[in-house]
């Protein structure tokens, strides 16, 4: 589904990703760990086509397409999905009505008709369930005085609305108590499927109890410097990144 | 007047007015000597010492009128606008008093009063000087102040006709009372000067709209006065909706003095106009006043829009609340002024400001120049302005949701605005504004 090769990204002058690979198939869920600052959030981002970052090397496919030639919105009409770290507020606009603008432009993407106000309000319903979402909630004024569980929620709920075919988590488990916890990753799980993959990137194991990777990638100073299968994100969380960055550091990479 | 002879210097438009006023004068009988056109003589001969202001005064510094009184404006332009004409101009759904003003002067065959007079009185300015001559003598002219403002001076100069409503003592108007402001530049340049005066009795309530409207490409000119006494008790809902042309000048005041206990709410909504200027001023002259004041205002190509505000807290214990909003666009200018004045016995005063806007071109400029004077020490007043471009995280989350770029700018620029559109309470017009609004943000 998706194959990144030697991807170098920057942000000013500062290079961030300094040549990632990374194959993710259909049905898969990999899980990208890393300290702080190793350039997690970004890859997500680059994948998910945010403009502040420069691509300055390397490419990736996506079912046959180069995703870096697409823009962001193109991205999700083609199945990707990022749920954001900080999911943004924006006052007048009720998530309602956002995502009714966002499953009708995908749909127009596909030379689908919109879809009618049952179609709509019924899924809205179905999906609301998954997530333990209330409809106030959703007619307010998008993530706006939401509570940091409340955004993230809503991101999953989000998700779930739109059924991409590649989710990215930017570390959607920050901030969140363990009740809140479970339910995002339930979200996460329902839409596991043989058609769809998931990166979830996280800089503690803890989300990954309940989301089980097939793989597990460290990332540190812009590279995949360890990949593994679950047990690998057990023993991080045992040990720390410190035995990691030691080894690395001592490859002189 | 169009055919000048050659050697013959071009009159001004301050000689046509001077010469109009002359003339209008030789068609009145006794009138002439009456108090109301003593005021009106008194004005004229304010507007001939002040003459027009240039933007070397404070108050005009952003906005040059030069070009505005540079116009060969007919100005007393009856209009050939029929009933047909108008019915393109209908908005859906809306009932109610629906008054027509042509070039300033009020048209009874085209107009719909539905309230009972019991509920309210609403006739022209013109007929209440005869009609209503207690409460015009009582009001008229005596809360727009002339003596500083060249403008409210040739107005009150020629104030003839306009609308006049009053709302007696403890009545509820239920419908809504929508003036319709309609010049007629479709032939030739047009001038025209509606003077209107509303009174709100004690514990009254009413919702009134003024709504402007010109027609054609040919250059016009409004200068409009309102006034409106808001008694105690007595609560206003007052709407003004512009949406004129690129070649259309508008030069508005709205003068307002509440006493005890009154609401004002007002909402200003200027849609189009190649030269607004607004003036609100609200004196609150009681105690446990309560004023709002929202505004919204998208110029773009090379439109120009001033919006000057005046709270006057004359009074302790009373409360002012404002947030005016715009969108910039092209080489759109935008000027906001907000003054607030807390007089020394006005304590207990809670007078909030806001005004935020977008500029969307670097070629859109826009001022902003909040104004506080306080001259008591317990109170809370607040300020704030922010100008910028529309937020590019939002932006990338909505694309990042598959939005398209400019339908996510869109959409939060309609955002940005329903902020003042949700305090237009009569839903027709809202509705009505709303479209108007969505069309030309998607621009």
């Amino acid at each position: 589904m998706l194959t990144i090769n030697d991807l170098q990204a920057s942000i000013g002058q500062k290079q961030i990703l300094k040549g990632i690979n990374l194959t993710v198939k259909a049905g898969e869920v990999h899980a990208i760990m890393g300290p702080n600052g190793s350039g997690k959030s970004t890859l997500a981002s680059v994948l998910a086509g945010r403009e502040d970052y420069e691509v300055t090397g390397g490419s990736v496919d996506y079912e046959g397409k180069d995703l870096l030639d697409m823009p962001a919105e193109v991205r999700a009409a083609e199945g990707i999905f990022l749920a954001f770290q900080y999911p943004v507020e924006i006052p007048g606009v009720s998530t309602t009505n956002f995502l009714k603008t966002a499953m009708n432009e995908i749909r127009k993407y596909h030379g689908k008709e919109p879809m009618d106000a049952v179609q709509f309000l019924r899924l809205m319903k179905e999906k609301m369930k998954l997530v333990n979402i209330d409809q106030s909630l959703l007619s307010r004024a998008l993530n706006e005085g939401f509570s940091g569980g409340e955004k993230k929620r809503n991101e999953i709920f989000q998700m779930a609305m739109l059924e991409p075919k590649l989710a990215i988590l930017d570390e959607t488990d920050s901030g969140l108590d363990i009740d809140a916890l479970r339910i995002v990753a339930e979200g996460v799980n329902t839409l596991r499927s043989p058609e769809r993959a998931t990166i979830v990137v996280t800089h503690y194991q803890r989300l990954l109890d309940y989301i089980v990777p097939d793989f597990v990638h460290v990332l540190y100073k812009g590279r995949i410097v360890r990949s593994g299968p679950k047990e690998l994100a057990y023993e991080l969380e045992e040990k720390g990144y410190d035995w990691i960055k030691a080894e690395v550091e001592a490859a002189g990479v | 007047m169009t055919n000048q002879p050659q050697n013959n210097p071009v009159p001004t438009f301050r000689d046509r007015l001077l010469a109009g006023f002359r003339v209008s004068e030789e068609r009145m009988n006794g009138e002439t000597k009456s108090p109301l056109h003593q005021i009106r003589r008194a004005a004229l001969k304010t507007f001939e010492t002040l003459g027009f202001p240039t933007v070397k005064q404070e108050e005009w510094k952003y906005s040059n009128v030069t070009s505005l009184i540079n116009k060969a404006y007919e100005i007393d332009q009856p209009s050939t606008i029929s009933a047909e004409d108008l019915n393109s101009l209908q908005i859906p759904n809306l009932s109610g008093n629906i008054l027509y003003f042509l070039n300033g002067h009020y048209r009874a065959d085209l107009s719909r009063i539905v309230s009972p007079a019991s509920e309210v009185q609403i006739m022209s300015f013109r007929e209440a000087i005869t009609e209503q001559s207690e409460a015009v003598g009582a009001y008229f002219s005596r809360l727009a102040d002339f003596e500083d403002s060249a403008f409210t001076a040739l107005n009150t100069a020629f104030a003839s006709d306009g609308v006049f409503i009053r709302v007696p003592d403890g009545q509820t108007v239920v419908e809504p009372i929508i003036m319709r402001f309609i010049t007629d530049a479709r032939t030739n340049s047009v001038a025209a000067q509606p003077r209107n005066l509303i009174i709100v009795g004690r514990n009254a309530e009413v919702k009134v709209v003024e709504a402007y409207r010109t027609l054609g490409d040919e250059a016009s000119f409004t200068n409009a006065v309102t006034e409106v006494v808001v008694a105690r008790e007595a609560r206003v809902e007052y709407y003004k909706v512009q949406n004129d042309t690129d070649q259309s000048y508008h030069i508005g005041r709205t003068q307002v003095r509440q006493a005890d206990n009154s609401l004002f709410y007002s909402t200003t909504v200027t849609l189009n106009g190649g030269f607004v200027r607004n003036d609100l001023n609200i004196v609150l002259d009681g105690e446990h006043c309560e004023a709002h004041m929202y505004g919204l205002y998208l110029p773009n190509g090379k439109q120009h829009i001033d919006n000057h505000t005046l709270v006057d807290h004359a009074k302790p214990n009373s409360y002012s609340n404002e947030l005016y909003k715009g969108i910039l666009e092209d080489r759109a200018t935008g000027v906001f002024n907000g003054k607030i004045y807390v007089r020394p016995d006005a304590q207990k005063t809670n007078a909030y400001q806001s005004c935020k806007n977008v500029v969307r071109s670097p070629d859109a400029t826009m001022n902003t120049k909040p104004q506080l004077e306080i001259y008591a020490d317990d109170v809370k007043c607040s300020h704030g302005t922010t100008t910028g471009q529309l937020n590019d995280e939002a932006l990338f989350y909505m694309r990042s949701r598959g939005i398209p770029k400019e339908q996510a700018q869109t959409l939060l620029m309609y955002a940005f605005a329903e902020d003042v559109m949700n305090k237009i309470k009569i839903a027709p017009i809202r509705d009505y504004l709303e479209g108007i609004v969505a069309e030309k943000l998607a621009m």
